[in-house]
């Protein structure tokens, strides 16, 4: 048996300051996203994926020697090797550095599609789900008619109108992408707004800039990030289709569309044509997308099953 | 019967709200007093309208007919300029803690923005008044850059206690401010209330469902249903004599810590559930739940009469 000593029986002194006291390393909104987001492996290895896709459309075009658009009838059609990674093209022209070209025109489109629907997007919604009532619905009723515009039709005519390019395609993406965005941010503001600490801000005698910019906004921002990561790859897919189907960019502007539409027909001969910009075209998507499902899940663990 | 001036008049108050084509009447006309450094305690089930009276009285809900006098001044017709100086005499605390605090801001933030709104203090001076207030409530000054998740119950109702004083008011709507926390927890919350009023001279209107809470902390007791008040007294004669047979069935419904007295207590066990507040009875709206009902009591509304002195009831059977 232990030996009991006096000591022992000493009361342990009790400071209610002490009970008081909170252990835990102090823990943001955002760091604890981070920290969940680190653990999913599938998320981070997209992350690190998209980083490096954005770099290297950067810094790749600028370093090689070889650009897009020099043609090289003598060199047609040849296959991978140490001096043309990726083939060349029916013009001789290189494939890896026009992958890159085109990896700066998908990200340009995808990150520019992405904002423009967010700025629209939160203060359509913001707006409408702040004021409610009447305002509400005027606004949604509006955005319910742009979206059943049929969407090919809008950019057709849109092409009719604009000259083909990337700013064509941007505002033809974004002419009725926007919507998904501001139903999002409604829902969420109608959800919060009702909510006590909106209630305790009003009753404080704060304006509706601070309680939109304050306390809605910021606690709607998971969804409305988690959105936007899922905006970017559909808006490069789109891209990447239209100028697929001829109503992208066009010659010599390098894009994955415009490569796998001519490497289509060279498909059997030259497979590395087609190969190349589908590979790089569905990595990039399957990346986007995977990233946003963690995303998600690191924002709202509840969401996940 | 008390000298002290009246802080808070409510004059008539309704408040309907629109709900497709049907009006639920929410307050329907209620009018009270209340005395400056009093705790006026308000009493009634779920859904009887007391939250919305409080948030009506505090005009964050627009009323729909009546006033509200602060200090004999009407605060239903301020502009926006005079409705954020007056929000500076008047808070609230609120039920929930959990969703009262904005989970995106630091606890000194949430305290700040009393301070940020009306310029009070900037800079050091502002984290000074911050860890003040946190002192004050007991938390630890140290905690203000930590997030609200970090807290339990009653340590975030202490935050939203002294989020409502960082801007010295003189009156504080409390929301049933203890009914989410622990019963352990609800007596320090209690008690914290109570040593602020004697500090700083506050005066509460205390919305509850816990009947001895009520009792503990009130001067005067109002009780309500279905949107009306239906009986408000001294808080020991509505609890020696309650007039109105509402209060008579919800007052028997205390347990009495007494094993023998618990055991032969008569409890009046009221019949049905509460009718909708769309569509409520004729006449007295407690009519078809009243164990002493009358045929008059369909025909007409109650008068709100004073039967004794300091003592209201609106009731057929003191008419």
């Amino acid at each position: 048996m232990q030996n009991l000593t006096k000591e022992h029986f000493e009361p342990i002194s009790v400071d209610l300051r002490q009970a008081e006291a909170i252990k835990r390393p102090s823990l943001s909104f955002w760091s604890d996203v981070w920290r969940r987001m680190r653990m999913n492996k599938v998320a981070m290895a997209s992350m690190i994926f998209i980083v490096a896709l954005i770099v290297c459309a950067i810094v790749v075009p600028w370093l090689t020697p070889q650009d897009y658009f020099t043609t090289d009838l003598a060199g047609k059609n040849k296959k991978p090797s140490a001096e043309h990674w990726f083939g060349t093209d029916d013009l001789g022209r290189d494939v890896f550095e026009r992958i890159w070209y085109g990896a700066r025109i998908s990200l340009q489109v995808g990150l520019a599609a992405a904002f423009i629907d967010l700025i629209i997007g939160v203060i359509w919604g913001g707006l409408a789900g702040f004021y409610g009532g009447r305002v509400d619905e005027i606004m949604m009723r509006i955005a319910d008619i742009l979206f059943a515009i049929p969407y090919l039709l809008v950019v057709i005519l849109l092409m009719v109108v604009l000259e083909p390019g990337v700013g064509t395609i941007i505002i033809a993406l974004t002419i009725t992408g926007w919507i998904g965005m501001a139903r999002i941010v409604r829902g969420q503001i109608l959800q919060l707004k009702n909510q006590e600490f909106v209630l305790a801000a009003r009753s404080l005698g704060a304006d509706a800039n601070r309680l939109i910019f304050k306390h809605l906004i910021p606690n709607a921002l998971g969804p409305i990030i988690v959105t936007l990561s899922l905006t970017v790859p559909s808006a490069i897919f789109a891209e990447s289709f239209l100028s697929f189907i001829g109503l992208g960019v066009s010659a010599p502007i390098a894009s994955w569309g415009t490569m796998s539409n001519e490497g289509l027909p060279a498909m059997k001969y030259y497979p590395w044509r087609l190969t190349f910009p589908a590979i790089f075209i569905s990595m990039t998507i399957l990346a986007f997308n995977l990233f946003g499902d963690g995303l998600r899940d690191a924002v709202d663990p509840r969401l996940r099953k | 019967m008390d000298k002290r001036d009246n802080l808070i008049e409510v004059r008539n108050l309704k408040k309907f709200f629109s709900i497709g084509d049907n009006t639920l009447k929410a307050v329907n006309d209620i009018s009270f007093e209340i005395k400056r450094g009093e705790t006026l305690g308000v009493v009634g089930e779920s859904g009887c309208g007391k939250s919305t009276a409080g948030r009506t009285i505090l005009r964050l809900y627009d009323a729909t007919e009546g006033d509200v006098l602060f200090e004999g001044k009407s605060i239903m017709n301020l502009n926006q300029q005079e409705m954020k100086a007056m929000r500076r005499n008047m808070q609230m605390i609120f039920q929930d803690p959990y969703a009262s605090l904005n989970p995106r801001m630091t606890v000194g933030d949430i305290i700040g923005e009393a301070l940020d709104i009306h310029g009070l203090a900037t800079g050091q001076k502002r984290k000074e008044r911050i860890q003040e207030l946190l002192s004050l409530v007991s938390l630890n000054p140290e905690h203000m850059n930590r997030f609200p998740h970090e807290f339990s119950g009653g340590q975030r109702q202490r935050i939203g206690i002294a989020r409502a004083l960082a801007v010295e008011p003189k009156f504080i709507v409390c929301d049933e401010p203890i009914s989410a926390l622990d019963v352990s927890v609800q007596a320090q919350v209690v008690n914290l209330l109570e040593q602020l009023q004697e500090k700083m001279g506050l005066t509460y209107m205390f919305i509850a469902h816990d009947l001895s809470m009520v009792k503990y902390i009130s001067d005067r007791v109002a009780v309500m249903y279905l949107g009306k008040m239906v009986e408000l007294a001294e808080s020991d004669a509505l609890y020696e004599k309650p007039l109105h047979p509402y209060t008579q069935a919800l007052l028997s419904a205390i347990p009495i810590p007494d094993p023998e007295v618990e055991r032969n207590r008569e409890r009046i066990v009221l019949q049905g559930d509460v009718p909708s507040p769309m569509n409520p009875p004729s006449g007295c709206h407690f009519r078809t739940r009243c164990p002493k009902a009358m045929p008059e009591c369909a025909a007409s509304v109650p008068v709100w009469k004073e039967v004794e002195p300091g003592h209201f009831a609106a009731c057929h059977l003191y008419n």
